[in-house]
């Protein structure tokens, strides 16, 4: 027994310093299939209660969709469980392949390989695929998982101001003299809901002779006008060096991501990508899931426009009320706080209105800067979206900050 | 040569990391420990230096605590260039 009391104790005096923060973290256990309609136990051991949610990023409303789930049922029955191997042992099956070949013609790329999450997929990409003698320039905004995988890999790393297409510029001239160049960025930002210019990107990359690589795991089947990502948006389709995705939001929302483009690129990660050849691959369950959702949205768009018009109504609405939103137009609207205090009472007077939306502060967003990150999903109708702004609008009476500014609302309740 | 040298770090620091909204700098402000540059952004300023002053700054020099206020960058950017002679 080597857990002494002093390891202990250190511990526990950690988690009490968490905790002291106002940083720690409860996880609220749902007793449903994720849904507009869910039915939360919160705190632990209290009675179940029916609240619309407002935070999921089931933005196309498939997570339990009934031709999805009787698409898993299916798989489940003729592919089996379990692989019980890696992918180049004896973990591939044909379905895993079929979903590559989708995703490559869905996302317009030249080849795809599944990830056991877009998580392992940003962590295994950048050290494939890059040296010492290379040089990584990041938004300053990306995804934890791509910090984590950049940290990763041998290359220097530098970063630009948010969305700061002059400091690119600079930071290309900067590192001309490196071996290879790769431009990274987000395609729709997760805490501020806004859109990479990839068209402008693209356009750099171009001149200064950069790879780009997005992460579209806030885009993939809703972003651009037949739902292939802010690739498709900024009109720059088959111009992706490489993309990131999840099959964890809207594309089904279990789990599993993958590393999509340029043919070279994804056979490195096919030879060297660590999370690719050192962990099973995704369930076969799960890739039935994923192939039926692939057929949905290449059906129709009808998801993605009612996405769509949800996100318009839902914005239109809260700016009408009064609330400090941040611009944009995706289905992440971020109703402004600054207060992480006030952030975490209006979030739990929401949730006492059955509203189930959260609030997110120092270090998940800058100081300052606490938000409620709003969600808004094909699977929301418009009824859900009236209680919400009923409530919402209830609750922001109550803490006076209807109407007012930024300004306002950091003298009433400080930074 | 310092206050020159002293200014042209304090600028660059500004313009590469400070939002619209910050806080003015000075030439002790803690830049890595006060949250204003990431270890991953001390990589440009690094390049900065060497580019302007045409100095090479080991890897093992080039720490966070050593970069950590201009005063400190300048202390060491003047030690190399000096050992240029």
């Amino acid at each position: 027994m080597a857990y002494s009391d002093k390891i202990r104790g250190t511990y526990q005096a950690q988690i009490k310093g968490i905790q002291d923060a106002g940083l720690f973290k409860q996880e609220r256990v749902i007793h449903s299939p994720q849904a507009a309609d869910i039915e939360v136990e919160f705190p632990a051991g209290s009675p179940l209660k029916k609240v619309i949610n407002m935070c999921a990023n089931n933005y196309l409303g498939l997570s339990s969709h009934p031709e999805v789930v009787k698409a898993a049922h299916e798989g489940l029955e003729a592919r089996g469980y379990g692989m019980s191997s890696v992918r180049f042992i004896c973990g591939t099956q044909d379905i895993h392949r079929e979903l590559e070949q989708r995703l490559t013609e869905f996302l317009g790329t030249e080849d795809t390989l599944l990830f056991p999450s877009c998580m392992d997929a940003n962590a295994g990409v950048f050290e494939a695929i890059l040296t010492k003698d290379d040089v990584i320039i990041s938004d300053r905004l990306v995804h934890a998982s791509l910090v984590d995988g950049i940290r990763l890999c041998s290359a220097m790393h530098d970063t630009i101001k948010h969305s700061d297409m002059g400091h690119l510029e600079e930071k290309l001239q900067l590192h001309a003299d490196k071996r290879f160049k790769l431009v990274v960025t987000d395609g729709v930002f997760s805490m501020d809901g806004d859109t990479a210019k990839l068209d402008e990107m693209t356009a750099l990359c171009e001149k200064y002779d950069a790879m780009l690589l997005v992460d579209e795991s806030h885009a993939s089947g809703f972003i651009g006008k037949t739902g292939r990502g802010t690739h498709e948006k900024c009109g720059v389709v088959g111009k992706m060096d490489v993309i990131t995705t999840t099959f964890g939001k809207a594309l089904g929302g279990a789990s599993g991501g993958c590393v999509s483009g340029r043919r070279e690129l994804v056979e490195m990660c096919r030879q060297r990508a660590r999370p690719y050849l050192f962990s099973n691959t995704i369930a076969p369950v799960v890739v039935a899931g994923v192939l039926k959702v692939m057929d949905i949205i290449s059906r129709s768009t009808e998801r993605r426009d009612k996405l769509e018009k949800n996100a318009a109504y839902w914005r239109k609405g809260l700016a009408e009320a009064g609330f400090v939103l941040r611009e944009g137009d995706t289905p992440i609207v971020p109703v402004m706080f600054f207060n992480a205090k006030l952030a975490q009472d209006f979030s739990r007077a929401l949730y006492d209105e059955g509203i189930y939306a959260i609030g997110f502060f120092f270090p998940v967003v800058p100081q300052s800067q606490a938000r409620i990150r709003t969600q808004i999903s094909a699977g929301h109708e418009i009824h859900h979206l009236d209680m919400a702004l009923a409530a919402f609008t209830k609750v922001g009476q109550k803490f006076d900050i209807l109407g007012k500014t930024k300004q306002d609302i950091i003298a009433k309740y400080g930074m | 040569m310092a206050d020159e040298l002293k200014d042209a770090v304090l600028n660059y620091v500004a313009k590469e990391y400070l939002e619209d909204d910050s806080e003015p700098l000075t030439y002790d402000t803690p830049l890595i420990s006060g949250g204003i540059v990431d270890s991953f952004s001390m990589v440009s300023l690094k390049r900065f230096l060497e580019n302007k002053y045409a100095i090479a700054i080991p890897d093992d020099e080039a720490t966070p605590e050593a970069f950590d206020s201009v005063n400190k960058i300048v202390s060491l950017v003047q030690k190399y260039v000096a050992k240029k002679g």
